[in-house]
């Protein structure tokens, strides 16, 4: 747009324009301002107060005894059961989806459509009742159970463990992994696979070379689409998990909900936001326009 | 992408068909169980003893649950319809406009998607103590409080859906209406939203499903008396498994079901009209 023909015009024009820009965004924005920006900024305030012997918070004496605490070996267990299990999860969604998703990409236009839809509705099924189904199924008395002992195995006890909670949480996030995946295989230069081939290099070459760094900005998304949730996860564990098996997610509800150490279980939430936001700029950098 | 088909060879076809096979059994398997078992007429949650409707029967008799039902479905409703209006002039104001501040808007809208639930359960139970505190507003935690956070969240999702859209039209179509002398006002409403309409159901269905799936956000602002569905049944499976919880998952379920086909139907509309 020049505003070199009618100058005043053009720019009450596009004055005006952004005044209903600003209108239009206004409810939003304030809501967003009014129930989210604050309340995140009270967060990270909280972090630093101290907790009274009441189990209140006051909000003065600002200190970093909260972020101190996560060096504590109790903490720092946790934190590095959590960090563990996540990247477990992201490793073996990663395993599962990349053939997957290559296979997909290598289907007719009708079957890849329906594929894809049969992978859409676990995605948006209820995540509370996608745990719920292991939990019944990895039972005492359940049908896992009873399968195994009947083929010799002796019965299964994975429940309350950290199999059961990784199982649970490659269940839930699988999605995420296969969606992007399959978005960035299938608009891959597949002459370049072909020259490969035709140049002499082995199927394994091919896809050392070629294919997989071609599909990294989808492996890359798909990977922290499924770490960041399952490093904040709170139903799964507390669904599949036992005693033993405490994560993140479950040590800060317990900080707010029995223990009332709030500045604690701020300043753990605090960190794991900066995880988040860390990761998703890498994200937007690198694979975010496969989604 | 129609040479792709024949990419695949001997062995690498057969191990990859096969993978795909367990995938989908992974998916699936659990899901069917469930659903078998909540017609079992047996007290053991993972075990088929006959045929029965019971649990069903137990479902629609139960008034707890029944009525944390009913608090899912209002949330649920109300706060579709308020992040659906809200998201979506949010969508038009950044596809559409240039303002003062934008960049910051769109990065502010961005942030929810991204924060863990659990990070967002705790601001909004610490931000809903501390209005009592800080400026003496006293909230009593229930429906009020959990819509607030629900409406929260979903703006967010609900505008991403309705960006996606209007990203992919051009404005000419409104420029040529409002030329042929409709107002602003007309131009919207007989242009305009008739072209973005299968976003915005698109995104309403998803605001719908995510207010009806979450557990952890609504189980810090709820109050006593006041709670929905899934946090209910949360706290049941917290106690120990029942053939109750099974037909209330099944319930549950269904209705996510419906969500997703309806919004692929709503997707395929998105597809197949005039851009």
């Amino acid at each position: 747009m020049t505003a070199a023909a009618t100058p005043e015009f053009e720019v009450a024009n596009e004055r005006n324009k952004r005044r209903r820009g600003l209108f239009m965004a206004l409810p939003a924005y304030l809501y967003l301002i009014l129930f989210f920006a604050l309340p995140l900024i009270i967060v990270v305030v909280y972090s630093f107060a101290t907790r009274n012997r009441f189990g209140g918070t006051d909000l003065s004496g600002w200190n970093l005894e909260a972020y101190a605490k996560l060096g504590e070996p109790i903490v720092r267990d946790i934190l590095f059961r959590s960090l563990w299990l996540a990247i477990l999860t992201t490793i073996i969604c990663l395993l599962f989806a990349y053939p997957f998703a290559y296979f997909l990409a290598t289907r007719s236009q009708i079957v890849r459509n329906l594929m894809l839809v049969f992978v859409m509705i676990p995605f948006w099924s209820n995540f509370l009742v996608r745990n719920y189904a292991w939990r019944v199924l990895l039972g005492n008395d359940g049908p896992v159970s009873r399968l195994t002992e009947n083929i010799g195995l002796g019965e299964t006890t994975i429940l309350f463990t950290p199999t059961a909670v990784v199982l649970g949480l490659v269940y839930g996030f699988l999605p995420f992994m296969i969606l992007p995946l399959y978005a960035s295989i299938e608009r891959m230069d597949w002459s370049l696979i072909e020259a490969s081939r035709d140049l002499g290099a082995t199927g394994i070459q091919t896809f050392r070379n070629v294919t997989f760094p071609l599909s990294l900005p989808g492996v890359i998304a798909g990977s922290i689409l499924v770490f960041i949730p399952s490093l904040g996860a709170y139903v799964t564990p507390e669904i599949l998990g036992g005693a033993k098996t405490t994560l993140l997610g479950s040590y800060i509800v317990t900080q707010f909900l029995t223990a009332r150490n709030w500045p604690v279980g701020a300043s753990v939430s605090t960190v794991l936001m900066v995880v988040m936001l860390a990761a998703t700029l890498v994200y937007f950098r690198k694979g975010g326009r496969t989604l | 992408m129609a040479g792709n088909a024949q990419q695949l060879r001997g062995n690498t076809r057969w191990v990859l068909s096969l993978n795909a096979v367990l995938v989908y059994v992974f998916f699936y398997a659990p899901i069917a169980l469930l659903i078998l078992y909540s017609f079992s007429d047996d007290q053991l949650v993972g075990r088929w003893g006959g045929f029965t409707l019971d649990w069903y029967r137990a479902f629609g008799q139960n008034d707890e649950v029944q009525n944390a039902l009913s608090v899912s479905i209002r949330v649920a409703l109300i706060s579709t319809l308020l992040s659906v209006v809200l998201g979506t002039m949010a969508a038009l104001s950044l596809e559409r406009f240039r303002f003062r501040g934008n960049r910051i808007f769109d990065a502010l809208l961005y942030l929810p998607v991204i924060i863990p639930d659990v990070t967002m359960a705790v601001m909004m139970l610490i931000f809903f103590t501390s209005l009592d505190d800080i400026i003496g507003l006293q909230v009593t935690k229930g429906f009020t409080t959990i819509t607030l956070s629900h409406v929260a969240f979903s703006i967010s999702f609900v505008s991403i859906v309705v960006r996606a859209r209007l990203a992919g039209m051009s404005e000419t179509l409104e420029e040529a209406a409002q030329d042929l002398y409709a107002s602003r006002w007309q131009a919207f409403r007989f242009v305009t939203l008739p072209l973005i309409l299968p976003g915005i159901v698109g995104g309403a269905l998803l605001a719908l499903t995510l207010s009806l799936d979450d557990v952890v956000i609504t189980q810090f602002v709820a109050g006593p008396g006041s709670t929905t569905l899934p946090v209910y049944v949360f706290g049941l499976i917290r106690r120990g498994v029942s053939p109750l919880i099974n037909a209330v998952s099944v319930v549950m379920l269904a209705a996510s079901v419906l969500l997703v086909v309806l919004s692929l139907v709503a997707q395929r509309a998105r597809g197949g009209s005039v851009t």
